[in-house]
């Protein structure tokens, strides 16, 4: 059975073999390689992480943001709605304004056509008056010799303006 | 695989003697081609490199690199020469021969205990003297090809070490050399060492990834053809299983060896079980050496026997010969493929196994009940 039985020498090599590859493999090829490894899967797991998280703030974001949106349409509506109210209610108000001004403005206008027209009849009575003393004058100074006929013509007279 | 390149150079030496006539082809073929020479001429090893041998003129030339042999014994001292100069056993150099099937035979010594290729010392007539002990730390091929292999996966390591220093491979995405090992290197941590080492997996990490491709590089090195069968000599499978022994009772904790001296079993069961407990501690290394060991060597030895049926066949009969040759190939290119996969299945499974073994002998006494392979 020499299959069997161990070659003392090169057991011995092996075993010196072993210990210079441990050694150095150790030293100079297993920290690195696995300290390498183990710092990529932290980079990986750290960037999924990461990538994971800014995909929750993301949608945190969009449904914040969609929120926001929601609630400046509704803002819009509700402004635009009250706009409308305003313009509605400016224009009503003008209109009844208006009404009332242009009311006031025939009011005024009617009475001051009543007082014009009542200055203007006084006028016209004054004038009218005075015609009458001026053509009453004339004619006094031309009737005068007859005073009964003059008191009686003006008596007359009189009564017809009085009439008017 | 030396072997399988002097079976080639045998092919055509077995064609020029077609020629001759019937009866000498058979002898000389019987003669020249010996299956077992083959086989266990390269399951051994040997003091040089033998690619294949030429005859010209009726004498043979090997074509072989020559090692450095280096002896020591206790009453000689150590000597060391080349190989080349024992002449292929024909002369004996500073008292010492190397044994050959006819210098065996010659000298009358047991085939039990000796075989071609050991070194013996002889005495001032040149017979064997057995009373001088011989430690033989020559290098051998097995030896120069492990350094080789060796050498090699350091380089391999040292390489891709550097890229991780650099970053290479940290930030950007492995390339290369380093894409190529590093799935194997995350798999060993990743399913060898953290299942059954859990939270110590990174103080033994080291060891279980350097044990798996030391023996992985020098299964896969012993494929190349002309290499030497270095993973399934018993020797280097020994020293493994050596190494893990003494991690496994280096990180044994107290209730491991309560385990063992104080079962917890009934006691009329103790006194049978405390034996098998305590020889397992030896059979569980010894497994480990053997399985590496005899998965190596019935995987070189089929592939070699699978080649030697074309000049056993061969021999009978020329043409059967050359009509088994396809189908022998043919067996012998799936055995290569499952020798690959073998290689590394057997790195797997030693790693594996060494790491169950550490695992049970720190784990602490709640999660009791784990698998004993």
């Amino acid at each position: 059975m020499n299959l069997l039985m161990p070659a003392f020498g090169l057991l011995i090599w092996t075993l010196v073999a072993f210990l210079v590859v441990y050694f150095i493999l150790k030293k100079f090829a297993w920290p690195a390689i696995i300290g390498g490894l183990k710092k990529r899967e932290e980079n990986i797991a750290g960037s999924l992480a990461t990538a994971e998280k800014v995909k929750a703030e993301m949608a945190q974001m969009k449904s914040e943001n969609e929120a926001l949106l929601a609630k400046a349409r509704e803002e819009r509506a509700q402004m635009l709605k009250e706009a409308r109210e305003t313009k509605d209610k400016i224009i009503n108000e003008a209109k009844d304004q208006a009404k009332l001004e242009a009311n006031k403005i025939i009011l005024d206008a009617q009475a001051a056509i009543n007082t014009q027209k009542m200055a203007a009849i006084t006028e016209v009575k004054n004038q009218i008056g005075n015609l009458v003393i001026e053509v009453s004058e004339k004619v006094l100074r031309r009737e005068l010799s007859d005073k009964k006929a003059q008191e009686e013509h003006v008596k007359s007279l009189v009564n017809e303006v009085k009439l008017n | 695989m030396g072997a399988a390149f002097s079976l080639i150079l045998l092919l055509f030496f077995n064609t020029s003697f077609a020629g001759q006539n019937e009866d000498s082809i058979v002898k000389k073929t019987e003669k020249i081609f010996d299956a077992n020479e083959v086989i266990f001429g390269h399951i051994y090893d040997a003091h040089e490199f033998h690619f294949f041998s030429y005859k010209t003129g009726g004498k043979e030339h090997p074509v072989s690199v020559y090692l450095p042999v280096i002896l020591y014994s206790p009453q000689r001292g150590l000597s060391a020469f080349m190989s080349s100069s024992f002449e292929h056993g024909e002369k004996a150099v500073k008292g010492y021969a190397l044994l050959t099937d006819h210098n065996i035979e010659k000298w009358k010594l047991d085939s039990k205990k000796f075989r071609a290729g050991q070194i013996v010392a002889v005495n001032e007539s040149g017979e064997p003297d057995l009373n001088v002990k011989i430690y033989d730390f020559s290098l051998t091929r097995n030896v120069v090809q492990m350094f080789i292999a060796l050498a090699l996966l350091v380089w391999v390591m040292l390489v891709i070490a550097k890229k991780y220093n650099k970053e290479e491979g940290v930030k950007t995405a492995p390339k290369g050399i380093q894409g190529f090992m590093e799935p194997i290197i995350i798999f060993i941590r990743d399913d060898v060492a953290k299942p059954n080492l859990n939270h110590k997996y990174e103080k033994y990490l080291p060891y279980i990834q350097t044990v798996f491709f030391f023996i992985l590089i020098n299964s896969l090195v012993g494929l190349i053809p002309g290499t030497a069968n270095v993973a399934g000599n018993i020797a280097f499978t020994m020293l493994l299983a050596l190494i893990s022994f003494v991690v496994i009772i280096f990180s044994s904790n107290r209730h491991y060896w309560k385990h063992i001296f104080w079962p917890p079993v009934p006691h009329g069961v103790k006194p049978i079980l405390i034996p098998v407990e305590l020889l397992g501690i030896f059979t569980k290394p010894f497994a480990l050496m053997i399985r590496l060991f005899a998965n190596m060597v019935a995987g070189h030895i089929i592939i070699i026997c699978l080649i030697s049926l074309i000049f056993i066949f061969g021999a009978l009969n020329k043409i059967v010969g050359y009509a088994v040759s396809p189908f022998s190939v043919a067996f012998v290119i799936f055995i290569y493929f499952i020798e690959i996969l073998v290689a590394f299945l057997q790195a797997y499974i030693f790693a594996m196994l060494t790491a169950v073994f550490i695992g049970q002998a720190f784990e602490s006494p709640h999660h009791d009940e784990k698998v004993h392979i």
